[in-house]
């Protein structure tokens, strides 16, 4: 699959989920309202840049902590459509993959960009464009890359149930 | 093949001839577990997969705890969700005064034997790699699936062994153990890893010191955090628990991603400083400074180990006129036994507020929240910047001794410093 878009940089290592989306606020279940608080403790006015055709670019270790999966909703519901970092928390990776956002691991490329970067990404050959540079990401397994690219697991799981 | 304790219990619970660190296998689980802030976005997700039953009610459990008892309406609404929904499945479900803060409960009431694979819609499901489970953290759309099919994708981790030698000193309890192994490894040094606590040190530490530590093993980005089952665990599960279980152990000529080691005995009292939990050095190079409050409570940090270690410091003292502390038993029968003890009235006597058993100001829900520019000592998991209330606010990790005394002081303190008499 091939994903085009346009960089939203999170900047710094180590973001985490609290600071993305702080507790007081996981008491809400509509995606929707959930938009209006992304990033409100690190820098709400990144919510700004947010549309369709977003590419979210991070730092190391990114979403460490919490399993709150408002995070991977608030950005869906804003439209991005995908994450490229120098390296990704356990649980952030598996919310977004499982929301249909493929999240590829490729520094080069993470540190290559800048706010409003023109990005290419070839999620079959891992082969990142920015800006005219190309980068290669981290190899990722086949069934993670094809969950992801198919929307991820409401869509695999409406299949399994003929629903 | 030699493996790892990670490996054998997944590949336990994997259709898969054999199991190597980096594959992509489905994993059935024994038990689903989610609360009020995880449960609610999951039984959405699951009605848009088309599910309309979990795959086993006997198998799934539900706790309300994150906004226990309701802050406003809204939580209110996720409270009554999570029981209405939990009446029409047929599983289990710990309301509000009937539980407790979900990981600490769901040990106590036997859900969780070693060997076993346990999803929760909450990062620090890792707690139950203390009786030798491989418990996970999730989010909700992971559990969504988790409920309709038993089952989730989990990439193999490699294992990270940590050897613990020697015996703990004077003040110093697990939250020091875990926070030694964070500050040398880092806080994404386990990510795609397993942590396992072996040696004559791990054998040594009781079960509310070993919930203390698998814990925080997410605070290193890993997966689980592993003790292997011996005789504390057994100890421990008798009488609590029919679920058949089996102790395995990571085979000798294993392969390890990494072995660390460190020595229990060298250990002094630490503190997590703002506002990674990696930023950890002893207290006696942060003493003096000044705290507005301290808590004790967490979902491991609010057992009879964490209460009797605070009513040490706290016998006799009172809390500093410029400080206050909130004490949070994990539990109900935490709190009765606690009760029954004498303790809470320790607490109140000097000046502290016991709360009900709730995860409440840990994640920054309600219960104790904190102010712009103030600082707190605590007994939970994440420093992190805004984590318990104003992102102008700073937070410290520490053990119950340390946040107890500090409460006292008013200020970071050595706690053999305010102990009056002699401790336990």
């Amino acid at each position: 699959m091939i994903i085009e878009g346009v960089a939203v940089v999170i900047p710094g290592d180590d973001v985490d989920t609290d600071v993305m989306y702080p507790g007081q606020f996981l008491n809400i279940e509509d995606p929707e309202l959930m938009k209006a608080h992304l990033f409100e403790g690190y820098d709400p006015s990144l919510r700004d840049q947010l549309g369709p055709g977003t590419i979210i670019v991070t730092g190391a270790n990114f979403g460490l902590g919490s399993s709150r999966e408002h995070v991977v909703q608030a950005m869906k519901a804003w439209g991005v459509r995908c994450l490229v970092g120098t390296s990704f928390a356990r649980i952030l990776r598996r919310n977004a993959v499982n929301l249909g956002l493929p999240v590829l691991e490729c520094a080069g490329a993470a540190g290559a960009a800048r706010p409003g970067s023109q990005i290419r990404i070839d999620t079959d050959t891992g082969e990142v464009d920015v800006d005219g540079q190309k980068f290669h990401a981290q190899p990722v397994p086949a069934f993670v890359v094809d969950l992801a690219c198919s929307g991820g697991l409401v869509p695999w799981a409406r299949e399994q149930l003929g629903a | 093949m030699p493996h790892t304790l990670a490996e054998k219990i997944l590949l336990e619970h994997a259709d898969a001839d054999d199991v190597r660190p980096g594959d992509v296998v489905t994993v059935r689980c024994d038990v689903v577990m989610a609360n009020d802030v995880s449960g609610p976005v999951a039984f959405r997700v699951m009605e848009q997969m088309g599910a309309e039953r979990v795959f086993d009610p006997t198998k799934v459990v539900m706790v309300a705890d994150h906004f226990m008892p309701a802050k406003d309406a809204r939580s209110a609404e996720l409270q009554r969700r999570l029981k209405e929904w939990s009446d029409a499945q047929g599983v289990t479900f710990f309301a509000q005064g009937r539980g407790g803060i979900e990981h600490t409960l769901l040990c106590e009431e036997g859900w969780v034997v070693p060997g076993s694979v346990i999803a929760g819609g909450d990062s620090h499901t890792c707690t139950y790699g203390a009786l030798g489970a491989f418990g996970s953290g999730f989010g909700s759309t992971d559990i969504a699936a988790c409920l309709a099919f038993g089952e989730f994708w989990q990439a193999v981790p490699a294992t990270i062994q940590v050897e613990l030698a020697g015996r703990l000193g004077p003040f110093v309890a697990g939250k020091d153990v875990i926070l030694a192994v964070i500050g040398e490894i880092g806080v994404g040094g386990a990510t795609n890893c397993a942590l396992e606590f072996v040696g004559e040190g791990a054998e040594a530490l009781s079960i509310d010191e070993r919930l203390a530590v698998s814990n925080m093993a997410v605070e290193a980005g890993a997966d689980t955090g592993l003790f292997p089952a011996d005789e504390t665990t057994a100890a421990y599960l008798e009488g609590r628990t029919e679920r058949p279980w089996r102790a395995e152990r990571t085979d000798p000529d294993a392969e390890l991603a990494r072995r660390v080691e460190i020595d229990l005995g060298t250990l002094e009292p630490l503190v997590a400083k703002p506002h990674l939990p990696g930023n950890v050095v002893p207290v006696s190079e942060v003493a003096g400074t000044r705290v507005d409050q301290a808590y004790i409570g967490n979902c491991a940090n609010g057992t009879m180990t964490d209460l009797r270690q605070a009513a040490d410091v706290l016998r006799g003292n009172h809390i500093h006129a410029d400080s206050r502390l909130i004490v949070v038993p994990a539990t109900q029968r935490i709190y009765r036994e606690a009760l029954e003890e004498g303790l809470l009235d320790v607490f109140v006597e000097a000046g502290a507020m016991v709360s009900t058993p709730t995860c409440g100001a840990c994640f920054g829900g309600g219960m104790g929240v904190l102010a712009p520019g103030e600082r707190a000592v605590t007994t939970t998991n994440r420093n992190f910047r805004g984590r318990m209330g104003s992102p102008e606010a700073e937070v410290y990790l520490a053990n119950a001794w340390v946040a107890a005394a500090a409460a006292v002081a008013g200020e970071l303190v050595d706690p053999a410093a305010v102990i009056v008499g002699t401790a336990r």
